[in-house]
């Protein structure tokens, strides 16, 4: 393998793990603050796609206003989501909620299934995004380009907007004890809103770039990639953002080379972020850059 | 004297009870044996199976308060051993046609029985790796762990090619899953739920369950306690999966996706998570009713309109069955409750405990 192809397979990797790191963040942020597993966050970026798609073909919309109302339409879903099936059980024991948590992935599943559709939707890809570029020997679709970059300038306002801003400092301060936050006058209710708003919004963007990327929908579309980025928070630290990018990238970066190096593995690719989940709750059960959180009695 | 009297005859009326049901029980089995056709039999075997695969996943679940995704996976592993072991060669060499299989499985022909313990043997030996991998941390984790676990062994089992013959699956296998061996099992792995249920072990599991540091302060030890349900949630639905691919007699890798882990959820949870009786009686009903609401994915007449055949709307409704349930009843059909011989007495439809020999006091 020579440095050219190493070089391709990087860019490659970086795309795809920025894609990951993106629908990471909305896991680790739900995490952080509601201790759930949100098993329906694949879904909701399965539902940004369709909303898209749904928008440009059936509707006859420019793209950009389409993506645009797919993602406000999604955030929405994600918020009445919380609203419907995990406001309620808050004090309820952890398996009702991870139960409630599954029960609507499946419901969400089945619902596209019946109103989407079971067979697989061509994704309408604007030539802008399709068209290949070459930089350096190196090429890259237009997508591929576009997804590291506007995964960094989201994460940035995402930082700014918690490390910086009243609801940001609300938000940690919920992460941090809920309890002691609500004292404290916040509204806690308010908080995970804004949070689920936030995850389904970069799961929204995150579905759009990966229907262009790979121009193709099902209704189960989100279960894998879902379950992909879970596993690249956990690795990265659950409940920590950078760790949640950092997790993402790597899970790119292993899952690619992987293949490039080892071709004859390419069928086991699905596995890969699984191993890797094993692996670093063995060496590292707080992921790579997680805090040590005692159990609290 | 007098309530050592009466609950001597408490106690001999349940026996007797519990005698009459048996035989009654076993009189319907060989009813049902030669009644029902052929269809209704192969729903009826079923219900067994989902009985068994409810048990399993309401012993990790329920009574020992860990969240396990991965029964589809030690399904899937049950039933490929237990297939394998009980091929005959000729079946093996009709069925690799890519690429034949490993000399060494080739020649392994073992009877039903065997192949299907071996088969739950191994399920319950991965269920124990990956229990004492996993279990150390935060109970989520058994959760995501599990259910990458049985996304690995899909991916292993499309991929091993002279093992399991891929994605092609394994066709023809003996029909050797009867209502007998079916309902047989189902029976015998119950009657060992409820004795372990009852013994120190199911104490300490429940009492897991209920307050983990509270358990452990009371001298349980919870990693291996944790670790032992687990592994034998694991084994047992290994020996169910073994069950169904010989009820099939055809499997293949796409079986045993996630969704398969959720069907079974849904008999859990319905029945009362932390209810043998109710996963019993919920597996039965979700069963039948599985087939019963078939006519929802066909044309629907509404009355006022008809529509055409829409795919799937049987899954909408059990998922938002197994929501609704999840948030406006959380205990399911039964809660923790079980059944006995003094419920049904406390509601009326048998005598009440020591009501004759009271009357002798006054």
């Amino acid at each position: 393998m020579d440095f050219q192809t190493f070089l391709q397979q990087f860019v490659n990797a970086l795309s795809l793990g920025s894609l990951y790191a993106l629908i990471a963040i909305g896991y680790t942020m739900v995490y952080g603050i509601l201790r759930l597993i949100n098993f329906a966050h694949g879904d909701v970026f399965m539902v940004g796609g369709y909303l898209a798609f749904f928008g440009i073909s059936s509707f006859l919309i420019p793209w950009w206003l389409a993506f645009a109302l797919a993602i406000v339409l999604t955030t929405a879903f994600g918020v009445g989501l919380e609203r419907v099936a995990y406001r309620p059980l808050r004090d309820s024991p952890r398996i009702s909620i991870m139960i409630s948590a599954i029960g609507a992935s499946f419901l969400i599943e089945n619902l596209a299934i019946v109103l989407f559709d079971a067979r697989p939707k061509a994704f309408p890809v604007a030539e802008f995004f399709a068209k290949n570029y070459v930089i350096g020997g190196v090429y890259v679709a237009g997508i591929s380009l576009l997804i590291p970059i506007v995964t960094a300038v989201l994460l940035a306002v995402l930082l700014w907007i918690v490390n910086r801003t009243k609801t940001g400092m609300a938000m940690r301060a919920v992460s941090t004890d809920i309890d002691a936050a609500r004292l404290m006058a916040i509204d806690v209710n308010r908080i995970v809103s804004i949070t689920f708003a936030i995850g389904s919004a970069l799961a929204a963007i995150g579905g759009i770039m990966w229907a262009l990327k790979y121009p193709r929908l099902e209704p189960l579309m989100g279960i894998m990639p879902g379950l992909k980025c879970f596993i690249a928070a956990v690795v990265g630290g659950i409940g920590s953002i950078a760790g949640a990018v950092l997790g993402g990238l790597l899970l790119g970066m292993v899952e690619l080379m992987t293949v490039a190096f080892l071709p004859e593995l390419t069928g086991y690719k699905d596995a890969f972020a699984f191993i890797l989940l094993i692996v670093v709750l063995l060496v590292k059960p707080t992921g790579l850059l997680g805090k040590n959180q005692g159990e609290k009695v | 004297m007098n309530t050592l009297l009466t609950q001597n005859d408490t106690q001999r009326r349940d026996r007797m009870l519990t005698l009459g049901a048996a035989v009654i029980g076993l009189g319907l089995l060989f009813a049902f044996d030669s009644m029902f056709d052929r269809f209704t039999m192969q729903i009826f075997k079923l219900c067994a199976i989902n009985v068994i695969l409810a048990l399993s996943l309401n012993l990790i679940n329920g009574f020992t308060g860990l969240f396990s995704l991965g029964h589809a996976g030690f399904m899937a592993v049950g039933a490929y051993t237990c297939a394998i072991l009980s091929m005959s060669p000729e079946q093996k060499e009709a069925n690799f046609v890519l690429q034949p299989i490993m000399p060494v499985l080739l020649n392994v022909q073992m009877p039903f029985l065997p192949s299907l313990l071996i088969g739950g043997l191994l399920a319950g030996f991965i269920g124990w790796v990956l229990g004492v991998v996993t279990l150390r941390l935060r109970d989520d984790y058994l959760a995501i762990a599990t259910l990458g676990f049985s996304e690995i062994i899909r991916v292993v089992l499309t991929n091993a090619q002279t093992i399991t013959n891929g994605s092609l699956g394994l066709k023809g296998l003996p029909r050797f899953t009867t209502m007998w061996w079916a309902w047989g099992s189902a029976i015998v792995i119950t009657l060992f739920l409820v004795l372990l249920i009852k013994s120190t072990y199911g104490r300490a599991f429940k009492s897991i369950r209920d307050n983990e540091i509270a358990a452990e302060a009371m001298g349980i030890d919870v990693l291996n306690m944790k670790v032992l349900s687990f592994t034998i949630s694991s084994a047992l639905a290994g020996i169910a999966g073994g069950l169904l691919a010989h009820y099939l007699t055809t499997i293949d890798p796409k079986q045993f996706i996630f969704l398969k882990t959720f069907d079974i959820l849904l008999i859990v949870v319905l029945g009362g998570i932390g209810s043998i009786t109710g996963s019993i009686v919920s597996a039965i009903v979700v069963t039948v009713l599985m087939e019963a609401l078939r006519f929802l994915d066909g044309p629907l007449n509404l009355g006022f309109m008809v529509t055409n055949g829409i795919p799937g709307l049987r899954m909408v409704f059990f998922s938002a069955l197994l929501m609704i349930v999840v948030i406006f009843r959380q205990q399911g059909l039964m809660g923790t409750a079980e059944f006995s011989w003094n419920s049904l007495a406390r509601i009326g439809l048998l005598p009440k405990r020591g009501q004759k020999s009271g009357k002798g006091v006054e």
